[in-house]
């Protein structure tokens, strides 16, 4: 079966020094020829593997365009494991996109999103885990975003999945062994055994998927909800926050229509800042939107900022909303400290009493007063551990944590199966089905419908 | 020279416990069969352990009878102690296994065999296949020149294959018991192409019971309850006879030591690989060298001997170190050997070369089933027998071949597991090897099975009958347990959960959900006078369906899922060579094997579930390039697969 030589622009978009058009395929060399000459003369297809040949490239005119590098690695040593010719060149965005048009008018195709990822899958040199790593990566929105990523291609994940698969293949193995060789004179392990392994293999379990709040942030964002009566600043607060840092990593259209939704990042934390501002014309903020409101922006935010201005205060409608959230999960601003106004230490002071429960910090959206406090909560309240990706595996894609989901479930299930007398061959059952689970995440069990998603994922056939 | 001597719809060649069954399953089909013997007065010969059964290999026999083998029904009338393994761990890995007479065993199963309708019994060494240039098979030769014409030929050629025993440094061709090998047949199958390797087994030694102390040993005797390993048989023969066990010691394991250079496998005379499961007791010792004693059970082979089989114990140390080992044993000091211990070496072929049906894809009419594809075990081998028979009088019929899918039966695992990914020792089944063993029970293998004995003719109406009569009890008493509520002032209810002490009910319950309490079961409903008194087996069935419903239910959906892959059907002329995201292991082994279903694919050795990812995206991509392939699904539905 012969596969289309793909290219594309693998570098960011944008001013770089350097910019570089990825071509893979069978016909790699000959289509970079077209496009590349070298210096010395030398052809990329009579070109070693690993080896950079320093040239220019031309348009079909004999134009020259730019000077570049071309980065030849044969197949099946490469990343996709078929010939990939580099061609590194200058990073200007007209120049790049002019080369991709001369490698594609050469016979190349475009790569869809993440084709090279899944070639490289497709051919052996990533497992699942690792190539949906690459998509993250792609995907990321940020700096920690990319490097978790990287530790997905490193295999992180799969290495501590692959752990918890083989502590249960040795638990099984006892098991069976004693169900298959009943009279054989060996060593049965203990129901206090039996446990203390499970319990250990289930510990493992939970970690990862406590990890996965974290990593679904590094995915797609903390999510900040900005909510108090209007003209208590939300919208200042939004655009203070934004233009102080002036890194908007991407617009994402609100998901909702009455809310304004933006990217923000902290330090490498991408923070997505839902802006209830949206919702405009009430002045009973509780009221309009309803209790399913209350509550949809509520359960999807990881962090409320309840905002009151020193000139409006606090109203039982505030506190009637405030009591809907667990007080954990709420950063009460006060805003406006800027203006002195008459009996706002009172105010301040109400709001105070009425609200032990809750943090207070004091802001002014106007004049960036207190702002980089608030940042500074934000990343403490989150991340009290310190916000380092070295080692850990995060998890951060749904279908993984769904599948440790379930084995978590069938893991306490066996638990369950052992503390009720159950027999044992039964408890192999639900380890068994906890092995299947985590096959899933690493590639090491074939279901169909992990391979349907894997078809979606990968845009196939379109 | 040679003769036409006959001509036949079937030919079966060796008549131990898979030739036995093939011989009865295509006669009982209708075919005109013919089976060869070496020797009339060893058919059906168990020369290893005298017992049948234990778990997983339990589950086979009860297949085989479920089917309409003979097997269950021959040592249902031929035990001497039946027991029940496994009793505390679950409804699925129960094992029932048999303490055999060997010579009443063989002595019914002749009879059998030699007043089967359509069925001869010859006694000949058969030298040579006769296979035409379409490479169909056509007969074969025996040594004295007679030649038999069949378009069908099940080999059961057990360990004959070139067999060669060895005992110490003493080496010779033949067979178990003293009996001659086959030589020349392993040329013709050479000749034929036929891949095949060199498997070997121990056996233990035989020993006198007059010169051992039992009172220095542990008895061990078989359950009181009544369980049978065929469906048709009502009740036991009432025999109890105990095996017993005992220990060696570090005295046994120090001459074993010093002697191993004796031994024709560390010598390196013997090129064989051997069980892991069942070693010789010097690999044990070598293997396992911290172990301070090793357990053995001392078998009686029979009624009517007073010879002793020394379980645990094979080997093929010489002689004289055998029996001085055997003496340091706690009750064997006075031991007298009436049969020295042997290693047997023979030839298998490599099962990757059959179809699931057990027929050779190399030449068509042929096919094997027994220790010639690499299993060890009379179960084993009987369970290939059957289907071998009842493949070869299918095709014979022009009737599509019956496969037992892996969720349906261990004979499913056991046959899918040898052509799809063959085996590099002497192949036992183990409960470990079947993924959905909780539904391949002891107890449902009637329900499971006997209809698809029925339907290609080798179930008779009696157990078809009863069958039918066993699967309607179980499910009206099902449903009326469903219907039936009580509550705590039901009469005898709380009498009964006091009794169990069970908590007393706070609301009234079907019986069906009492039933689910681990500590009540059917039988005590009735001692209650809550439900009718049935059948004890079909009690049983009762308390294992409600117990553990929801871990059926669990594997049911397993199976659904598993269904998926094994009807994604592969094209058979499909080039892997060619699909390029493949790893080049996996290219070359599924061209070897040409797996029919996606499924199948999957568990061929050597290739990953990413070399599967990667195929099914290939087919995804194949089906959407070119419309006028046929979606898998359609293919199987012109098949008219069966699900």
């Amino acid at each position: 079966m012969q596969d289309e030589t793909i290219a594309a622009i693998s570098t960011a978009y944008g001013p770089a020094g350097v910019g570089i058009i990825r071509i893979s395929g069978d016909e790699a060399a000959t289509i970079a020829d077209k496009v590349f000459k070298s210096k010395s003369g030398v052809k990329i297809k009579d070109q070693d593997t690993y080896r950079i040949t320093y040239g220019y490239i031309y348009d079909q005119d004999g134009q020259l365009i730019d000077e570049a590098l071309a980065l030849t690695m044969r197949g099946p040593f490469s990343f996709t494991g078929e010939d990939v010719v580099e061609l590194q060149c200058h990073g200007g965005i007209v120049v790049l996109q002019k080369v991709l048009a001369l490698a594609l008018k050469a016979g190349a195709r475009l790569a869809e999103p993440g084709e090279f990822s899944k070639r490289a899958f497709l051919n052996g040199r990533l497992d699942l885990a690792q190539a949906e790593g690459i998509m993250e990566m792609i995907n990321a929105k940020t700096e920690t975003g990319v490097s978790v990523a990287a530790s997905h291609l490193q295999g992180r994940l799969s290495e501590e999945i692959k752990a918890c698969r083989q502590d249960l293949l040795e638990l099984i193995s006892f098991l069976e062994a004693d169900l298959d060789f009943p009279e054989e004179d060996f060593e049965r392990l203990s129901n206090e055994e039996i446990l203390r392994r499970l319990t250990k293999v289930t510990e493992k379990i939970k970690n990862i998927l406590q990890s996965f709040m974290k990593g679904r942030i590094i995915r797609e964002g903390l999510k900040v909800a900005l909510v108090g009566k209007p003209n208590v600043g939300k919208s200042s607060l939004l655009n203070t926050l934004l233009k102080t840092k002036r890194a908007i990593v991407t617009d994402i259209p609100g998901t909702t229509r009455d809310t304004i939704e933006e990217f923000y990042n902290l330090g490498g934390i991408p923070l997505l800042l839902i802006d209830t501002a949206g919702i405009r014309d009430s002045d009973d903020l509780v009221e309009k939107i309803g209790v399913q409101k209350t509550k949809e922006i509520v359960e999807q935010a990881d962090l409320v900022l309840y905002i009151f201005d020193l000139i409006q205060g606090i109203t039982p409608e505030d506190q009637a909303y405030l009591s809907k959230i667990p007080s954990e999960k709420v950063l009460i601003l006060v805003n406006k400290i800027d203006l002195l106004t008459d009996g706002a230490e009172t105010t301040l002071r109400n709001i105070r009493e009425r609200l032990p429960q809750f943090r207070v910090l004091l802001i002014s959206a106007t004049e960036q007063l207190g702002i980089q406090e608030l940042e500074e909560e934000i990343k403490n309240i989150f991340f009290t551990e310190g916000w380092e990706i070295k080692d850990k595996a995060y998890l951060t894609n749904i279908r993984h944590k769904t599948a440790l989901e379930k084995a978590e479930q069938a893991l306490a299930s066996a638990q369950k199966t052992l503390q009720t007398g159950l027999p044992l061959d039964l408890m192999v059952i639900d380890l068994k089905t906890v092995l299947g689970f985590l096959g899933e995440i690493t590639g090491e069990t074939v279901d169909e419908e992990i391979i349907d998603q894997i078809f979606s994922q990968f845009c196939l056939g379109k | 020279m040679s003769y036409v001597a006959g001509s036949y719809d079937c030919i079966i060649v060796g008549a131990g416990h898979a030739g036995c069954e093939a011989a009865l399953a295509t006669a009982r089909m209708g075919c005109r069969s013919v089976i060869f013997t070496l020797n009339m007065d060893n058919i059906a010969l168990m020369p290893c352990n005298p017992s049948i059964g234990g778990p997983a290999k339990g589950n086979l026999v009860r297949e085989i009878d479920a089917l309409g083998g003979e097997m269950g029904r021959n040592i249902d009338e031929t035990y001497i102690q039946m027991r029940m393994l496994n009793t505390g761990k679950g409804p699925a890995v129960y094992g029932l296994r048999a303490q055999a007479d060997k010579f009443a065993y063989q002595r019914r199963m002749t009879a059998v065999l030699q007043r089967q309708e359509n069925l001869e019994v010859k006694q000949a060494l058969v030298e040579r296949l006769l296979v035409n240039e379409n490479r169909e098979v056509q007969g074969i030769e025996t040594e004295t020149g007679a030649i038999y014409y069949a378009p069908l030929v099940i080999l059961c050629t057990g360990t004959y294959l070139k067999g060669k025993i060895y005992i110490g440094n003493l080496s010779y061709s033949g067979g178990p018991n003293g009996q001659r090998a086959a030589e020349k047949l392993v040329d013709s199958l050479a000749e034929l192409g036929l891949e095949m390797g060199r498997f070997k087994t121990d056996t233990p030694p035989r020993v006198d019971k007059r010169s051992l102390d039992y009172e220095e040993m542990l008895a061990q005797s078989g359950n009181d309850d009544q369980f049978f390993f065929s469906y048709l048989t009502e009740k036991g023969r009432g025999l109890n006879v105990p095996c017993y066990l005992t220990y060696t010691n570090e005295e046994t394991h120090r001459i074993i030591r010093d002697n191993l250079y004796e031994s024709s496998f560390y010598r390196g005379d013997l090129e064989g690989i051997g069980p892991r499961y069942c070693p010789a007791i010097e690999d044990k010792i070598l293997r396992f060298p911290d172990k301070k004693r090793h357990q053995m059970f001392l078998e009686p082979e029979g009624l009517d001997t007073e010879e002793v089989y020394v379980q645990g114990m094979s080997t093929s140390l010489p002689e004289n170190v055998q029996l001085e080992f055997l003496r340091t044993i706690a009750g064997m000091k006075r031991v007298k050997m009436m049969r020295t211990g042997y290693s047997i070496e023979y030839n298998y072929i490599n099962p990757t070369q059959l179809q699931a049906s057990l027929e050779t894809k190399a030449i068509r009419g042929l096919f094997c089933a027994g220790q010639i594809n690499g299993t060890s075990g009379y179960e084993e081998a009987a369970a290939q027998g059957l289907m071998a028979g009842i493949n070869a009088a299918l095709k014979f019929q022009q009737k599509e071949p019956l496969i037992l899918k892996r969720s349906e039966a261990y004979i499913g695992v056991l046959i899918d597991d040898l052509v799809t990914k063959g085996t590099n020792e002497p192949y036992r089944m183990l409960t470990s090897r079947a993924e959905y063993r909780l539904l391949l029970r002891h107890d449902n293998a009637d329900l499971r099975l006997t209809s698809k004995g029925w339907e290609v003719g080798l179930v008779t109406p009696e157990r078809y009958a009863r069958f039918r009569q066993k699967k309607e009890l179980l499910e009206n008493s099902l449903a009326s347990l469903q219907k039936t509520r009580v509550s705590a002032s039901t009469k005898n209810v709380s009498e009964l959960l006091a009794a169990k002490e069970s908590a007393n009910l706070r609301q009234n319950t079907s019986l069906y959900d009492l039933l689910k309490r681990p500590e009540i079961n059917y039988r005590d409903l009735v001692q209650y006078g809550l439900a009718e008194e049935l059948p004890q087996e079909i009690g049983r069935a009762i308390d294992i369906h409600v117990k553990y419903e929801g871990y059926i239910k669990q594997q049911l959906a397993q199976v659904a899922k598993f269904n998926k892959l094994e009807s994604k059907l592969l094209p058979q002329d499909l080039d892997y060579m060619e699909l390029k995201g493949l790893s080049v292991e996996a290219r070359q082994k599924l061209n070897k094997i040409k797996p029919v279903s996606v499924g199948q694919a999957s568990r061929i050795s050597g290739v990953s579930p990413a070399d599967i990812t990667a195929l099914m995206i290939h087919l995804e991509k194949m089906r959407r390039s070119k419309p006028q392939v046929k979606a898998p699904e359609d293919i199987e539905r012109e098949n008219g697969y069966d699900e």
